[in-house]
């Protein structure tokens, strides 16, 4: 096809996209008039019967926490499949022969070592603040798992492997992803022993707007964190081990 | 729509168009963080904050981690096996 016919056959295409795109933003609501009638009675209501500011936080890990368990459960499966595929490359590897195989990658610049000393402990803490408050303002167990895990990514960016490697045991990290994962489940159980029916929030409400509001649903979003932080560490630790230790230069 | 609004969108709109048109993997990588980065203002300036923090984390560093992973091994590729 020459140039001339396909820069037709993109014009049409585009214009068409483009006449779709403009016709179904027209009719959409305006700005701050949400229609859905499910949201609108949310709002209403889930701050009085559950005393979590944060509404949409009530939603993942209370009203709709089945669907989180199903979404913790695609997590963990993707793991496990990340690190069955990666594993014929480190047949016969034991811990010795990572480390030594591993890269010098040693950082020299004063800079980096300075800021590898104040990022990490600051986004740790800022994870820990996301998930503890995730249920009174922005935040939950997602987000802030991702970002723990992401503290120690800082950690190996600034320090290299090996401080890395040894912040974040592997079988450590496979404890804590499976025991995140139970928990929540156990919970959701915990629900049916109490009589009511699975993940069901069998616990009082609480002090409104504090750490202690929620009943059971921070305890959810705990285990979600654990899962998630592991889940995260366990990835990057899998790609590491694979990619980087067997090449001979450091990673750039 | 106020100001602030047209901003943000404005913003993204040029963010992705200069992911697309980058060619090196490695820049399009962190030009995808920081197009990451402008749709976590859009989705705040739109009143999104849970929305914002999930875009934060995933196309800030959850993303980037997988896209430079695959980005070293491609180019070590050829050292070792």
């Amino acid at each position: 096809m020459s140039r001339r016919a396909r820069i037709t056959v993109f014009a049409f295409a585009a214009a068409g996209l483009a006449a779709l795109l403009v016709a179904s933003v027209v009719d959409l609501p305006a700005f701050g008039h949400y229609q859905g009638a499910y949201g609108n009675q949310l709002n209403r209501e889930a701050v009085a019967e559950r005393h979590t500011t944060n509404v949409v936080t009530a939603v993942v890990f209370d009203y709709r926490g089945f669907d989180t368990l199903g979404e913790e459960f695609i997590l963990f499966a993707s793991v496990v499949g990340v690190t069955l595929l990666l594993r014929r490359h480190k047949d016969s590897e034991d811990e010795e022969s990572v480390l030594r195989k591993a890269p010098d990658d040693h950082t020299r610049s004063d800079a980096v070592h300075v800021g590898g000393l104040l990022v990490p402990p600051a986004l740790f803490l800022l994870g820990l603040w996301l998930v503890a408050f995730g249920l009174v303002t922005p935040g939950g167990g997602f987000q802030g798992g991702v970002l723990l895990a992401g503290s120690l990514f800082v950690v190996f960016l600034a320090a290299g492997f090996r401080p890395y490697h040894h912040l974040t045991p592997t079988p450590w990290l496979d404890f804590a992803e499976g025991m995140g994962a139970a928990a929540y489940t156990l919970l959701g159980v915990g629900a049916l022993l109490a009589g009511a029916s699975f993940l069901h929030n069998f616990m009082g409400p609480g002090l409104r707007g504090t750490l202690e509001s929620g009943g059971s649903l921070p305890l959810l979003n705990w285990a979600t964190a654990v899962a998630v932080t592991a889940a995260m560490l366990l990835l990057f630790s899998e790609f590491l081990e694979s990619y980087v230790v067997p090449s001979t230069r450091p990673l750039r | 729509m106020i100001p602030l609004q047209l901003a943000a969108l404005l913003m993204v709109a040029l963010a992705g168009t200069t992911v697309v048109l980058v060619r090196d993997p490695l820049r399009m990588t962190i030009l995808n963080a920081v197009y990451a980065l402008t749709l976590t203002i859009l989705f705040l300036v739109f009143q999104s904050p849970d929305v914002a923090l999930s875009m934060l984390v995933v196309g800030g560093i959850a993303y980037p981690v997988v896209l430079l992973a695959a980005i070293a091994r491609v180019r070590s590729g050829s050292e070792h096996e």
